[in-house]
């Protein structure tokens, strides 16, 4: 023993459990006193911070569509009949401006503009203009805010990627979803407050990578990480009791457990122990709850009608989107489907047609199914990608069959629901679609608009980190698009 | 989900200056001044052009030096004026009475500056006649000033297990805990912490670590993410701690062991480190910007992680808080910017430049297949020399139409000539193609290699005389191949041999060069002294631990805190510049710092002055009010306690359960991982794209040597908060969440370790459920259970059993769980019920921390 250090430790658990009235240490002592979980609905596990939302919220949650990959914007939104005059003309310097191009096509000998083959007509009330390959969302168009003029920093997927979910290039920064995790905590205390769906895609689909760290938290706690809801095996890792082993087996386990894990706190004094003690009451609700959120038993025929064929097989982009409804209508704060197979450098006319038929129906059933739920007007939809699409044809050109490359200077977004402006277009681009013309919206700024429809001020949803007060929308100032705001 | 440390915030800065102590501007005024006047009078702003933070601006507007009556600024920070008074009211900030005392006071002793402490040379302090751990002095005199005391030491049982986890990440085995209970000389202790340091498990936990921090993978990491083989520079660190390499040798062979004299393989192994970085091969990718960012990477790693500053700010402007500009940013880039090899890893196994590792037996076996195939060539070329061959189609009058290029040369050429026949090999492909294009080229030696092809592979008439040699040629060449391939390489770093010109980028874009530099270090800290004209990285790599250098030990002295205690005494351990935290206890980290350089940067000496201490040994029990005031345990009035890392936890439950297979180094394995974790992620082409799980022992290997593909690291591992290895990590989260609990009750890893373990407590635990209940508790908690902890184990226990006696088909499933063999013999439904009580002691809160 050293004569340094005396002490004296004689405080009762309960004085302590007294003067630590925090959320979770209460559900723990609840469950403690002999109430199980069941029997108790316990308190908001996953508080907002203190001071959020900064205004009241527009939309609650947000379910994120992002075709991975790229997808064309002069295929599926920005219209340029003008440009059927210009077939396999080079594309004229003074547009292309000595820009950075990928090294794929950087070292082409000519740059022969290739005309959309898709038809466009101007659909809805607004008259939006829509490509022939969106049947489906064409009936959704007055709900949607279309931006023509989105752009992005990075003109490879890897960092474009980055980017789009992370408002970074660099790895290591929080995904949009961590943030709002983060910052607004979740309405549901059996489910995560950020959720992430990897349906499959075509075979045509040029399968581009995902990473982890598009639905990472970054440096803010790794409780904020996004959780991946898989298409085969265990639908969230480890949710599954091993073989043998029941749900009764597991209560018996998990009383025997929170007694154990009391007496140490008993002994140690660790709030922590506390938090774990919730913890393992919580993945037991898990063990519950998500086995009844991806069980469609409950859905109507005629609700699964809408979201087409395939919305019964798990790991489809048909049954991801009905989770994501289901997931916010449980109070999962962000939910993010990332649908691959979109980069067409070569054969883009039919590749691009397999991977709308693969995603527009229920796209659009989305949209309208949370419309007559009245989810909608709480609910913040969004379609994109990571950049657009080169005018001019990557490898061979017919009037049926050209490619397209990286085009990181505009591209279309859309968003619906909460707190947007349906039935409008924003932002134009110039004749070939490779320049903005009016009204650019970075992504950065996009991302401020999803922040403010979500009750957030994007500068002040910050944290610290190497040094700096850290942002989704980084330093440089993004700008809220007032336009796009119902 | 919300962690309670972070809810409760301790203002550990706030020191009282006694009134005989001198005043020390970083200690005492600092803390003032950024709180109340650098807002307006600072770095970012100076309001009638006053900046405080300046000596010179300040003497030349607000402050006389001692002389506090003449100052503007005391007139201002005393002023009853609404208008006059400083702060304004308008700031919502107030100076307290002992806060104007001291600025007081500070001008009155001449109004001294220090630079950020950081940058200050690190002091010892003289001690009060040497007490037995200068730690435990540091650490009471300020938990004197706060008017607390420390903790008791904790319990032997404790101690050990925390021990055993802080230097080998294993825990004791109950063998390891009696000795130590019944060894009563006043040294068990320190013999204790022997063991373990002697352990060959010490070099994996410590080097566990430090992979964080090198942010060491076996992919590459962007894009494809194929494999890269680089495992010997992860197995290099295992080594060099088990060593005991000296940290300032350590620094220089992973920055500059290829510059140093006659370099041995194991110094150029070690500079993997600078190839850690995450690469991609992407197709449109552009060389010039993976130049600059492969750069731009090892720049701010380095930075990082030896002198704990974040320079990821001076890449695109000078930064805003510390003395880091864009110039001297790209100074540092410059000892990087000339690496050797592409810019792209091609998404090879072995991106150029590496290096394989051969032994001198490897090396003469390798020699001798070599010369092997040299002479079967040779026989092969005298014997075509030896060949008496008239081409039948030189014949005159020949009838062409009837010869067949089996027996005729000229034929042969003319019939493959400029045709993709892809039986041939692409070099007789060449020549066969400019037969066509210019017969003429077809002289000499390349006539003489399309002759050797053809009478040995396609002339009816000779190649059946060939057929042996040709045969044990391909077999031999194969046998080279194989050979070659299994022993292992690994990038290795180097320079090109002219280097290149660096300039700053200008906001941080590698298409927008501005001012050139040269190799440089930061102004703010002495200078680098260059042995050639220009300095280079082995001279930066000497700079970084030389003695006048203030940052590099002190960063390391409490990496090595934060190792062991949890939290460092600077908690941001990465970032010491003046957005960083401030050191909790500056005078101990300082002591360290020269304790540490001065002892050879002996880093077990290091290890065994913390762990020594008192303070380490405290029990980690925690009043509610200590908890309340220092959640963190920033003062450490008690002793350690955290969360096991995710290695530790894997580690630890097939290390109890004896499944473990403790075999070091090597390729990394793939233990159970669930389905289609890399698959939903992984891009078409990639070589790491489906999972292929090892089978047998490799399955129970420790977590260092799993095999870490970034984009899609273990789930189990990650789960836990171990980094997916992208950048340089210096410190972990410890966070706690439902997946975690979802993962220790059912990952197939845990849960066969539970059915082990409980077949364990069938076979060596006694007869008596209670004897084998304490057996467990022995085996995984190196302690007896209370009586209470008993009875509700033991109540537990009897649920499963009449359960699973009841349901065999249940038993059966769960002592079937994972590829390990059930023990024979046993009954089934006995095993199940103790594999679910297995599991509970498993998922114990004790269990997944450090006590």
């Amino acid at each position: 023993m050293n004569p340094l250090f005396e002490y004296n430790l004689n405080e009762t658990r309960r004085q302590f459990l007294g003067s630590a009235g925090m959320c979770v240490g209460g559900l723990a002592l609840n469950m403690l006193l002999g109430k199980t979980a069941q029997a108790q609905t316990p308190a908001r596990v996953h508080p907002p911070l203190a001071g959020l939302p900064h205004f009241a919220p527009k939309a609650k949650s947000i379910i994120y569509l992002h075709m991975n990959g790229a997808p064309s914007q002069l295929d599926l939104w920005d219209h340029k009949p003008g440009l059927q005059a210009y077939f396999d003309r080079d594309l004229p310097p003074s547009v292309q401006g000595g820009q950075r191009l990928s090294t794929m096509t950087s070292g082409q000998q000519r740059f022969p503009v290739a005309p959309s083959k898709f038809k466009f007509t101007r659909e809805g009330k607004c008259g939006t203009w829509i490509s022939e390959l969106l049947p489906h969302t064409a009936k959704i168009v007055d709900e949607i805010a279309v931006v023509k003029t989105v752009h992005t920093n990075a003109i490879n997927h890897d960092p474009a990627c980055t980017f789009v979910m992370t408002g970074s290039e660099i790895p290591g920064k929080p995904s949009m979803g961590s943030w709002l995790a983060y910052g607004l905590g979740s309405e549901s205390n059996d489910l995560p407050a950020f959720v992430v769906l990897t349906p499959r895609f075509p075979a045509s689909g040029n399968g581009q990578a995902l990473f982890t760290r598009m639905w990472s938290s970054g440096f803010l706690a790794t409780r904020f990480n996004g959780v991946a809801l898989r298409g085969a095996g265990d639908p969230v890792l480890y949710v599954q009791n091993p073989a043998g082993v029941s749900s009764q087996d597991r209560r018996t386990m998990l009383d025997a457990l929170s007694q154990l894990n009391q007496r140490n706190f008993e002994r140690f004094g660790d709030p922590e122990t506390q938090t774990r003690i919730a913890q393992y009451e919580m993945a037991f609700r898990m063990q519950t709850s998500v086995p009844n959120l991806v069980d469609l038993a409950s859905e109507p025929q005629h609700v699964l009608d809408l979201y087409g064929p395939g919305v019964r097989e798990p790991g489809s982009f048909a049954h991801s989107a009905l989770l994501a409804r289901r997931l916010i209508e449980r109070g999962t704060r962000v939910v993010k489907i990332l649908h691959r197979g979109w980069d067409q450098h070569g054969n883009l006319p039919q590749a691009l047609k397999n991977q709308t038929m693969d995603t527009d129906q229920a796209t659009a059933a989305l949209v309208i199914d949370l419309k007559r739920r009245g989810l909608l007007d709480e609910t913040l939809v969004i379609w994109g990608g990571e950049f657009g699409r080169t005018v001019y044809s990557q490898g061979t050109l017919t009037r049926d069959n050209y490619g397209r490359d990286h085009h990181p200077r505009n591209f279309c977004m859309w968003l619906a629901g909460g707190g947007i402006k349906g039935g409008i277009t924003y932002g134009e681009t110039d004749d070939f679609s490779y320049n903005i013309a009016e009204n650019p919206a970075h992504l950065l700024d996009m991302y401020a608009t999803v922040l403010r429809c979500m009750g957030v001020d994007h500068e002040r949803l910050t944290f610290k980190f190497q040094g700096l007060d850290q942002k989704l929308t980084g330093v440089e100032g993004a700008q809220l698009i007032p336009a796009l705001l119902a | 989900m919300i962690s309670l440390r972070t809810l409760a915030v301790l203002a550990l800065v706030a020191i009282s200056v006694r009134a005989e102590e001198p005043i020390q501007f970083n200690r005492d005024v600092r803390p003032i001044l950024t709180d109340a006047c650098f807002s307006c009078h600072g770095p970012a702003a100076k309001k009638g052009g006053l900046r405080l933070d300046q000596r010179d601006s300040a003497l030349a507007a607000a402050i006389v030096a001692g002389k506090p009556e003449a100052s503007e600024l005391v007139r201002r920070i005393l002023s009853n004026d609404q208008d006059e008074r400083m702060p304004p009211p308008s700031s919502h900030k107030t100076l307290k009475a002992h806060e104007k005392e001291i600025l007081k006071k500070w001008i009155a002793q001449g109004a001294g500056y220090q630079k950020h402490w950081a940058f200050e040379a690190p002091v010892k302090t003289a001690l009060p006649k040497s007490p037995a751990n200068p730690i435990d002095w540091f650490i009471a005199q300020r938990l004197a000033k706060e008017k607390l005391t420390g903790s008791p030491e904790a319990d032997r049982p404790t101690l050990i297990r925390r021990v055993a986890f802080t230097l080998t990440g294993l825990p004791p085995t109950p063998a390891e805990v009696e000795n130590y209970l019944k060894d009563a000389s006043p040294d068990a202790y320190k013999k204790m912490v022997e063991r373990y340091l002697g352990s060959k498990h010490y070099g994996e936990e410590m080097a566990r670590h430090w992979l964080d921090v090198a942010r060491y993978a076996d992919t590459h990491g962007l894009h494809l993410d194929n494999e890269r083989q680089m495992w010997l520079y992860r197995d290099w660190v295992v080594k060099a701690f088990n060593q005991n390499m000296p940290f300032d040798r350590f620094t220089v062979e992973q920055l500059a062991g290829d510059l140093l004299p006659k370099p041995t393989p194991d110094q150029f192994i070690a500079t993997g480190f600078n190839r850690c970085n995450v690469t991609t091969s992407e197709g449109g990718s552009i060389d010039s910007e993976w130049v600059f960012r492969n750069a731009v990477d090892r720049t701010s790693t380095m930075t990082e992680v030896w002198l704990g500053l974040s320079a990821g700010c001076a890449v695109c402007h000078d930064h805003k808080f510390d003395p880091i500009s864009a110039k001297e940013f790209y100074s540092l880039y410059a000892f990087f910017y000339s690496a050797a090899g592409p810019a792209l890893d091609g998404n090879k196994l072995l991106t150029e430049p590496t290096i394989k590792t051969s032994s001198p037996e490897q090396d003469k076996k390798l020699a001798t297949l070599v010369k092997q195939i040299a002479d079967l060539q040779m026989e092969i070329k005298e014997k075509v020399k030896s060949l008496k061959y008239d081409d039948p189609a030189a014949v005159k009058d020949a009838d062409l139409k009837k010869l067949d290029l089996t027996k005729s040369l000229q034929i042969w050429i003319k019939q493959n000539g400029g045709k993709d026949n892809k039986a041939l090999p692409q070099d007789i492909k060449n020549l066969l193609k400019l037969a066509v294009v210019d017969p003429n080229k077809l002289k000499g030696a390349n006539e003489v290699k399309l002759r050797e092809y053809y009478f040995e592979h396609v002339c009816a008439l000779t190649k059946p005389e060939f057929d042996a040699l040709t045969k044990k040629l391909a077999a031999v060449t194969k046998e080279r191949d194989d050979f070659d391939k299994s022993i292992p390489g690994t990038f290795v770093f180097k320079d090109m041999p002219a280097p290149r010109e660096s300039f700053v980028m200008m906001r941080g874009q590698y298409t927008k060069p501005g001012e050139k530099v040269e190799p440089n270090t930061l102004g703010v800290l002495p200078a680098i002294k260059k042995v050639g004209p220009r300095a280079n990285r082995l001279d930066l790599a000497h700079w970084l631990v030389s003695p006048e250098q203030p940052l590099t030990a002190r960063v390391t002295v409490n990496r090595f805190w934060q190792q062991y205690f949890g939290v460092g005494l600077v908690k941001s351990s990465a970032d010491f510049g003046s957005q960083g935290e401030l050191p909790s206890h500056p005078e101990l980290l300082d002591h360290l710092a020269v304790w540490f350089r001065e002892n050879n940067w002996d880093v077990k000496a290091l290890t065994r002055l913390m762990l020594h201490s008192a303070t380490f040994k405290q029990s980690s029990r925690v009043t509610p009010e200590l908890w309340k005031r220092d959640p963190e345990n920033r003062l450490v009035a008690r002793g350690p306690r955290f969360r096991l890392d995710a290695e530790q936890i894997r580690d630890n439950a097939l290390f109890v359960s004896g499944l473990i297979h403790l075999e070091m180094g090597g390729r990394g394995v793939r233990p159970y991982q669930p389905q289609r974790i890399w698959e939903p992620v992984a891009f078409s082409g990639s070589n790491t794209g489906t999972y292929t799980q090892d089978k047998g022992s490799a399955l129970y290997r420790r977590s260092i040597y799993v095999f870490y593909k970034r984009t899609a690291p273990p789930p189990y591992l990650t789960n836990f908060d171990a980094p997916n290895r992208e950048s340089s990590c210096n410190r972990r989260e410890r966070s706690n969440t439902p997946l975690q609990a979802l993962q220790l009750m059912n990952d197939v890893q845990h849960f066969e370790a539970a059915r082990a373990l409980a077949e364990r407590m069938i076979i060596e635990g006694g007869k008596s459920p209670a004897e084998r209940i304490a057996f467990l508790y022995r085996t995984v908690l190196s302690r007896a259970p209370e009586s209470q902890e008993l009875a509700i184990v033991q109540q537990a226990l009897e649920q499963n059993l009449a359960r699973f006696a009841k349901d065999g088909d249940a038993a059966k499933k769960v002592v079937r769980i994972g590829e390990s063999q059930p023990k024979t013999g046993l009954a089934e439904s006995e095993v199940a019920a103790y594999a679910l009580i297995a599991n509970l002691v498993l998922n114990l809160d004790e269990t997944v921390n450090r006590n």
